[in-house]
């Protein structure tokens, strides 16, 4: 067991915890985005940002990464944690504003408008899709592409992946998902399930309904009728 | 691994007529190899499918297991065949067994790999701070604008691809441009034809006579330390280089031109491209044999002391001119 000391609170966990864990276990509230039970943690959001250390030597770290070290001080809601955390909403606000999660994390943290130009972005390449495609759909169907204002979140030379299911996990875990339907350029779309009309289980091999995120599924709509 | 075991038992100077391109030695009647001394980094030919399985198989299987393989393979890859073909990614995912969309993300994210062919001259027109407040905007659009092409593309011929980069550290040059590795310093837009012009007749091409890279060294034995140098027999105007050497069965000597970067010899048999010669010492006939092989070929490189301290290294091969010439740590 490790000893550490997240707000004054005394608390011992596993070996291996994080300190997001940690923090959840006592309750307290640390707002995640990238961050998703069930897939590696990624720390690309940076939003679960905590102060570890001394004042004078503390820094700034993704608690959803970082492993609870033995005597360790952490603050979850100091005020330098609260600036960095609601300077990064702001970022992401202004990237991505029409996405319902960014908003809510948002208004959870007082943080009313942004200061910075409006991108109107699809994609905050939080990498949720890519992990849960290649985690627990265990496809590895898509993945990021290019690199620095480059980076995308796509498929090999951008055709049809030979290798999706067409199981629409990638859309459910989207925290922006709004835009990620791209139904009108059906050669584009990583789903295309409702463009082409073929949904997944159609004429692909049947999977069970634990392997199918589509709620309400097109499909089994279509197989009523 | 059985079946790529013809990769290395294929002649290609019985097919190419001679020469040898490093990259596409396995094709038969290469017209591009003429035209050229440096080995060809893309030829049209593979586009027609040809790219070989076998070939790429085997790259793959060097690296297999390697931690950090991935990026080994796909250079040589590239290395083989001047771009990453797509045939060749989805091979390599299904030989490391790693999902594709993982080997499309490396070959994206390095600037240094490329999915489309590139031109046999690759123009760099730096546009890096320094270069750009000396107008490498306009050196850069100037290139644009002869070749017909943006930066990133590629000629309809497949001659020139132009790319921006965003600093090559030398400053002190800007704007600088190179070509095909050749460094063209403080480029004005005037310039840029000219630098074409170079370019499509061949940069390796060296007037010996007027040329400032190309000067005399003199050279000693490794091993004994007394000089190879031949003052009776001169080339090009300065004293020769005399060794010995030996390739089959054959024993004779050899004269070099010792001008650093002239590749005149003289020898008392016919050398058949591509052999690879032992060369040994006139005086004390020790081998002059080094640990290093050559980064171009492959080949044994040879090396030999240079006066006032240093060494000059040179291929061992017939054909291929790649030399190195080390005077580090010689305070000359």
């Amino acid at each position: 067991m490790i000893n550490l000391k997240i707000n004054g609170i005394d608390v011992s966990v596993d070996r291996g915890t994080t300190l997001l864990e940690a923090a959840q276990f006592l309750g307290l509230p640390i707002s995640t985005l990238c961050h998703m039970e069930g897939l590696t943690p990624y720390g690309a959001c940076r939003l679960c940002v905590v102060e570890v250390g001394d004042p004078p030597n503390s820094r700034l770290v993704t608690s959803c990464t970082y492993p609870a070290e033995e005597g360790l001080k952490v603050r979850t809601a100091s005020a330098r944690v609260l600036r960095a955390r609601k300077m990064i909403v702001e970022l992401l606000l202004a990237s991505c504003p029409q996405s319902k999660t960014i908003q809510d994390i948002a208004a959870a943290l007082n943080v009313r408008q942004q200061r910075f130009r409006q991108e109107n972005e699809d994609c905050i390449l939080c990498g949720r899709c890519v992990r849960m495609c290649a985690e627990q759909m265990v496809a590895g169907a898509i993945g990021f592409t290019g690199r620095g204002q480059d980076r995308s979140i796509g498929t090999p030379f951008d055709s049809n992946s030979e290798v999706c299911r067409l199981c629409g996990a990638c859309m459910y875990v989207c925290p922006v998902c709004e835009l990620r339907c791209t139904y009108n350029e059906p050669e584009k779309a990583i789903c295309g399930g409702c463009a082409n009309l073929a949904p997944p289980c159609v004429d692909k091999p049947q999977f069970d309904d634990m392997m199918c995120y589509m709620q309400p599924c097109v499909a089994c709509e279509i197989k009523k009728d | 691994m059985e079946q790529h075991s013809d990769v290395e038992t294929v002649n290609p100077r019985d097919q190419t007529g001679g020469e040898i391109c490093l990259t596409c030695k396995h094709l038969p009647g290469c017209v591009q190899r003429s035209k050229q001394a440096s080995p060809i980094l893309f030829c049209d030919l593979y586009e027609e499918g040809e790219w070989s399985a076998d070939l790429v198989a085997g790259i793959i299987d060097k690296h297999r297991g390697e931690r950090g393989g991935l990026i080994s393979i796909l250079e040589g890859i590239q290395a083989k065949y001047g771009f990453l073909p797509e045939s060749a990614l989805r091979l390599v995912a299904e030989r490391t067994g790693r999902s594709l969309v993982d080997i499309y993300g490396v070959a994206t994210f390095y600037k240094a790999f490329t999915l489309e062919p590139r031109g046999r001259h690759l123009c760099s027109v730096c546009v890096g701070t320094a270069c750009h407040v000396r107008n490498a905007p306009a050196v850069a659009e100037e290139f644009q604008r002869q070749l017909g092409i943006h930066p990133g593309e590629t000629t309809e011929d497949r001659e020139f691809s132009l790319e921006t980069v965003n600093c090559l550290g030398a400053c002190a040059l800007g704007p600088i441009v190179v070509v095909d590795g050749h460094y063209f310093p403080q480029v004005n837009t005037r310039q840029v034809g000219e630098i074409i012009g170079k370019t499509q007749v061949g940069l390796d091409f060296v007037e010996v006579a007027t040329d400032e890279r190309v000067f005399p060294v003199e050279v000693f034995c490794a091993r004994c330390n007394r000089s190879l140098m031949d003052p009776d027999h001169p080339i090009e105007g300065h004293p020769s280089v005399r060794v010995t050497i030996s390739f089959g069965r054959k024993h004779g000597w050899l004269r070099l031109s010792s001008l650093y970067g002239s590749f005149t010899i003289e020898s008392e048999d016919e050398i058949p491209e591509d052999t690879v010669l032992n060369i040994f010492c006139p005086t004390c006939h020790a081998e002059l044999a080094g640990a290093t092989d050559c980064p171009v070929c492959g080949a044994p490189m040879v090396p030999l002391i240079v006066r006032g301290g240093g060494m000059v290294q040179i291929c061992s091969r017939r054909g291929c001119f790649s030399h190195l010439l080390d005077v580090s740590g010689s305070g000359a």
